[in-house]
């Protein structure tokens, strides 16, 4: 079995005698993309910056291809790249950014020409190349930044919030561009934000970091339908999130299968292909089964069983855990429940508004790593 | 007020002419606290960055001491150097004293906590951040500290001017090691101090106006290279 290109053991970051920091296992696969969630304060960068070996941990090892580092760091660090929240570019024109760490590397200036070239291209920065990056956007250095960690085509890719302080189309348009290229290499990334559709957009697999201390490593809709514990729940918002797969449009809504059902949503692009299905459980409304099958303004309906009811805060709403062939959450106030008189057991229709459906792009099939590192 | 004015009028006098004792000194002059400068920039910039950099018990204590050098007394120092290459001092034997060479030394001791106090003060300004950054570009410890100096150089040109206009202004301590020995060892600023006890005010004025002028240029020069900037 390969070992994890990138792993950490025993884990333990403390700064002026507070622990910031504990985990005693993380690994990522090589190839795969590890999302890392978690609230602000988390110590997100804080494991980012251990991982990209920039600050010795208190104990515990970092491991690439499973054996520990030691000895210079350098030689470990010219094979990953990193980048930031913020740009933290060089006082000099883009060029000379997205080439830095070619040079660094002494890498022959023909080919540092060419590959900065080909990724200030594919970026769409080339027109900038001659430019001082005192004179950017926000968006506009932040690819800068990007361009030159990926031009390294590093082995690792390490990725702290880099969309987080980018205005929202900017945001889209970088994260669909990053995931393109993620596509095509090889490289494996760690991605940490605290954006949950980012994380699902992107990820293989989630990690959710909270309080400094690693609560759930594992397959997305595994972490969404079964959080580790109340704190993760209430990070993630506990949203229904479903491996679908999307049809196309009709009629103006995208169709998408989720198990034997068909749901439509209303998206802003064209969709096909494997998705994230994400429903809000407070966007679900419950009712009998005899009841509304005429026409109505919500386009799904999605027949299922009660498997459990669980108050939910004050105890005025109730959480019922729905079997729809594949599981559903729906929050519903007490009164609702009593009315319906829901066991256990008992059959209900749950529709919602395609409105409602949020649809995420998901790397499908073949290629998503499984196997060792995660649990 | 007449010997101001006569004076002036015969600055210029010697000036046009091309008096060469004039421009001899001045080039003496330049040439002189040009390398005390280089030195300073050199060994100060070095210590600047090895303070703002890394942490280490009583770095505080050694901050303090550099900033104090900043506004080392000239004379203090010329004293100090004087002792130092004196016959019987322990740099003695080198035969130094009374030389040029006696007289960059002085003058680099002058300018390097200048230099480095401004070069501390530079990298620490910059975000720890883009430090960490440049560490992550796969940089070494030399091209991490050049990167550095190169993101500091707004500051690091700004010492260059203050360590060259000290030490081409100041007269205690090349008067004191160097002895302002005609043709050799006299500088604009000795020979300033010399003419004005002489009386021969319009040649001291003289070569004030060409110290200014000097002083001008030179950190005109600088001042724009620090102000490049890459194109727009």
């Amino acid at each position: 079995m390969t070992p994890p290109k990138l792993a950490v053991r025993g884990l333990a970051l403390a700064r002026g005698g507070r622990l910031i920091l504990e985990v005693p296992e993380l690994a990522v696969q090589a190839g795969e993309v590890l999302a890392v969630v978690g609230p602000n304060g988390a110590g997100k960068s804080a494991l980012i910056r251990v991982l990209a070996l920039l600050e010795r941990p208190t104990r515990g090892e970092v491991l690439m291809d499973g054996r520990p580092v030691t000895g210079p760091l350098l030689p470990y660090r010219r094979r990953m790249a990193v980048v930031f929240q913020e740009p933290l570019l060089l006082d000099t024109t883009v060029e000379g950014n997205v080439r830095a760490g070619l040079a660094l590397r002494g890498v022959p200036r023909r080919e540092q020409e060419r590959r900065t070239a080909r990724w200030l291209e594919r970026l769409g920065i080339a027109h900038l190349a001659r430019r001082s990056v005192r004179h950017l956007s926000g968006g506009e250095a932040q690819r800068v930044s990007l361009a030159r960690a990926l031009v390294l085509e590093p082995e690792v890719l390490l990725l702290d919030e880099p969309f987080a302080a980018l205005d929202a189309p900017t945001h889209r348009e970088l994260l669909g561009e990053l995931e393109g290229v993620l596509r095509e290499t090889a490289t494996t990334v760690v991605f940490v934000t605290h954006d949950r559709s980012d994380a699902l957009r992107l990820g293989h697999r989630l990690a959710v970091l909270m309080g400094g201390r690693l609560r759930q490593v594992g397959p997305p809709e595994e972490v969404f339908s079964q959080p580790a514990d109340p704190e993760v729940a209430t990070f993630l918002g506990v949203e229904n999130v479903l491996p679908g797969q999307a049809l196309g449009r009709e009629g103006g809504l995208t169709v998408v299968e989720v198990g034997a059902h068909r749901l439509q949503a209303v998206t802003e692009e064209r969709l096909e292909g494997p998705v994230w299905v994400c429903v809000r459980p407070e966007h679900l409304v419950l009712g009998p089964v005899y009841q509304g099958e005429g026409p109505s303004s919500a386009r799904n309906r999605v027949p299922g069983v009660v498997r459990r009811l669980n108050p939910l805060g004050m105890g005025d709403q109730v959480r019922a855990d729905l079997d729809c062939g594949f599981p559903l959450v729906a929050y519903i106030t007490a009164q609702a429940a009593e009315e319906l008189e829901l066991r256990p057991g008992s059959p209900v229709v749950a529709t919602f508004k395609a409105s409602t459906v949020h649809l995420i792009p998901r790397e499908g099939g073949p290629g998503r790593p499984e196997g060792p590192g995660g649990r | 007020m007449e010997t101001i004015i006569e004076g002036v009028r015969e600055a210029f006098r010697l000036l046009l002419r091309g008096d060469s004792e004039v421009y001899s000194t001045a080039a003496r002059s330049i040439v002189i606290s040009g390398l005390a400068t280089v030195i300073g920039l050199a060994a100060g910039g070095a210590l600047g960055m090895f303070l703002g950099l890394q942490s280490f018990p009583g770095r505080g204590l050694v901050l303090a001491l550099v900033n104090t050098g900043m506004a080392l007394p000239p004379v203090v120092v010329g004293l100090v150097v004087f002792l130092l290459l004196s016959r019987e001092g322990p740099a003695g034997r080198l035969g130094l004293l009374f030389t040029p060479a006696a007289m960059v030394i002085a003058q680099a001791v002058l300018v390097t906590p200048i230099v480095a106090g401004l070069t501390a003060t530079g990298v620490q300004a910059i975000r720890p951040q883009l430090r960490w950054q440049i560490l992550a570009l796969g940089a070494s410890r030399w091209q991490y500290a050049w990167l550095l100096l190169r993101e500091a150089r707004l500051t690091f040109m700004a010492a260059a001017m203050l360590a060259f206009g000290m030490a081409i202004h100041e007269v205690g301590a090349s008067l004191m090691v160097g002895g302002n020995i005609q043709g050799e060892t006299r500088v604009l600023t000795t020979s300033i101090v010399l003419e004005t006890m002489r009386g021969n005010f319009e040649t001291a004025i003289a070569l004030s106006f060409v110290l200014l002028g000097l002083m001008y240029l030179t950190i005109l020069g600088l001042t724009l290279v620090q102000q490049r900037r890459p194109a727009p």
